[in-house]
């Protein structure tokens, strides 16, 4: 399952994801991050009978955890079915069905907003923003 | 055996025809053979779903009074050509909004007007005694306009060729996103269900032959623009009336980096009459064949990686060289199949009829490039033809003594050979300054990854390059990788004024 997670950098570098790994003993997946001197969030990728352990132990180390869940939306009505989306997802997240309708998992989804800038008929959105 | 095309219409009014698609054609064919086939078959529909750039709908608005004749006219501020007569204009799929550039486009009015919003016209004019009006704004509905014939100078592609992308950072093109190293191949058209896919010869298809057009019954005016059926890439100009339209086969489209397009759904019906068009609808995805081209190189002829047919493409990756590439496509395929089953029921139904051409297609055509009398601007007239290099075993400080004496900002760097092996620019010495420890030589803090440019490159395709990568300056080099000047933000300045803007 996947985990996104927010966190501070002022009170200094602390190795959040390496410590996690560390004291829970639970291997986690990086699948995209983004940290800057003041601020870092991470979408993690860690088995699901771990995933209270790793919530908890984070948020003891101050970070601020979000299940991410289905976040990617497809627009049926505007999308022509062309395609366009599944080669350069990396997740493999689009695929054609037998019909050549396009499917998705949303569940491989990471995120990384590229399908939404490339889609030409600007049918897919971040669930939180429709 | 032949049939007439007066039997095959009989038929159709009668309505006994028998019509298949073109996707259904191929396995008919196979267990029929071919004269049986012949004779169980009278039409096979086709059909194409995807973006279309050459298109555009002719409008007549009425006269307004008094009467203005629009010199230039905008619709939801997307500016249509009216060079027309009064009160005509024609809008191009392509031309983006002067507000809100390629989120909205003309693809975009001719949508919003399909889907029965409201458009506002705008329109100017020095006025005349006939037409003394000088501006005038008003919203439109598509109801209100006298015409809207959507007429497209180019669409149905008979197949396109693929597109990669060979270079080391994703492309945004017409062809969708290219990731780099050739981590995608991107395809267009439906293949076996393609129109002129199916009639190669153009025996079938030419002026006058009717066809489903976004949803209307349309028209095949003839021969499109660029058509070039004569190396398998046919295209048709077609026309229909924008009022019997429908969305679902007529979408606007914003392809990123590049910019607006029409999605157009195109179909057209062909009356089977003998064995040739038999075989020429029999054909399968697998016996259509087109190059994956190389969209990094930046020039007309651009290098074919592999030839592969719509088989392939439509099953989602190619492998080459034993690596997997996946592929996917950029128009739909699920729509041109709608496309061909509607069509399909309307010549069932006797809504639509079959015709022959009233004058055919030159199917033997090629197109031509651009004939160019004046050359643009090449590197070579620009440069900097001053070689001022350092090598990188020499110390910091020396590399910081060339830029002050040559006033300049960048320093290729060479080797014993005096091939070009990085360069450092005046922030590189100011950085190494700050922070010193790095080393002392100029291999120390030079940058390897070099951008360059040749001496006949385009200069256009020169100041593309200081674009992406976001640098001033680019290394000139000759076929061996030796410095022979530099092309520098400020050397551009002497297109200007010069002999190029003349």
């Amino acid at each position: 399952m996947k985990l996104l997670v927010t966190y501070s950098r002022r009170e200094g570098k602390k190795p959040i994801i390496a410590q996690i790994v560390r004291d829970t003993g639970v291997l986690v997946n990086v699948e995209r991050a983004l940290i800057d001197s003041s601020e870092g969030e991470a979408l993690i990728d860690i088995p699901d009978d771990s995933c209270r352990i790793v919530r908890d132990k984070l948020a003891d180390l101050g970070a601020t955890v979000r299940l991410l869940e289905e976040e990617i939306s497809l627009d049926e009505s505007e999308c022509v079915d062309c395609g366009a989306c599944i080669s350069i997802c990396l997740q493999e997240v689009f695929t054609f069905d037998t019909e050549s309708k396009l499917r998705m998992d949303a569940e491989k989804c990471v995120l990384c907003g590229r399908c939404i800038e490339i889609c030409p008929h600007k049918a897919l959105s971040r669930k939180s923003e429709t | 055996m032949k049939k007439t095309i007066h039997q095959v219409q009989e038929r159709i009014r009668d309505g006994n025809a028998r019509v298949v698609t073109a996707e259904q054609m191929p396995d008919i064919v196979a267990e029929l053979g071919e004269e049986e086939a012949l004779a169980e078959v009278d039409v096979v529909t086709t059909g194409t779903f995807g973006a279309m750039c050459s298109s555009g709908s002719f409008f007549n608005f009425g006269h307004a009074d008094p009467p203005i004749r629009m010199e230039r006219v905008w619709l939801n501020d997307v500016e249509a050509y009216a060079g027309l007569a009064a009160v005509d204009a024609y809008i191009g799929a392509t031309q983006q909004s002067t507000t809100r550039e390629d989120q909205y486009g003309g693809a975009h009015v001719i949508e919003d007007f399909i889907a029965g919003k409201s458009v506002e016209l705008r329109a100017m004019s020095r006025g005349t005694d006939c037409y003394p009006r000088r501006t005038i704004t008003t919203e439109l509905l598509l109801e209100n306009l006298n015409q809207a014939i959507m007429c497209n100078p180019r669409n149905g592609y008979q197949r396109y060729n693929a597109a990669c992308n060979s270079t080391d950072r994703a492309l945004y093109t017409y062809m969708g996103m290219l990731l780099p190293s050739c981590g995608n191949v991107t395809y267009s058209g439906s293949g076996l269900l393609n129109p002129i896919s199916n009639d190669p010869g153009l025996r079938r298809i030419g002026s006058g032959v009717p066809c489903f057009l976004g949803g209307a019954p349309g028209m095949v005016v003839g021969e499109g623009t660029q058509a070039s059926p004569g190396s398998g890439f046919g295209t048709l100009m077609v026309t229909g009336d924008m009022k019997q339209m429908d969305t679902e086969y007529i979408r606007a489209a914003t392809m990123k980096g590049y910019g607006v397009t029409l999605y157009v759904g195109l179909g057209i019906p062909i009356p089977v009459l003998d064995i040739e068009t038999v075989r020429s609808t029999a054909v399968r995805d697998e016996d259509i064949w087109v190059d994956v081209i190389d969209y990094g190189i930046p020039a007309r002829n651009r290098p074919s990686k592999m030839k592969v047919n719509y088989a392939m493409l439509k099953s989602g990756h190619l492998e080459v060289n034993g690596e997997e590439i996946r592929t996917s496509s950029l128009s739909s395929v699920r729509r041109a199949r709608r496309i061909a089953s509607e069509l399909k029921g309307w010549i069932e139904s006797g809504k639509m009829n079959v015709c022959l051409p009233t004058r055919p297609i030159d199917a033997t055509k090629k197109a031509g490039p651009m004939i160019e009398t004046v050359q643009g601007p090449r590197v070579l007239e620009i440069m900097d033809h001053r070689v001022i290099s350092i090598s990188e075993e020499e110390p910091i400080r020396d590399a910081a003594r060339k830029l002050l004496k040559g006033e300049i900002n960048h320093l290729p760097v060479i080797n014993s050979e005096g091939v070009l092996v990085g360069i450092v620019t005046t922030y590189d010495i100011s950085k190494a300054v700050v922070n010193p420890g790095k080393g002392t030589l100029v291999r120390d803090i030079m940058r390897r990854k070099v951008i360059t440019t040749t001496a006949d490159e385009a200069v256009d395709i020169a100041v593309q390059k200081l674009e992406k990568h976001n640098i001033s300056a680019l290394p000139v080099v000759d076929r061996d990788f030796k410095v022979i000047g530099m092309l520098t933000a400020m050397d551009l300045g002497k297109l200007f004024g010069g002999r190029w803007l003349k």
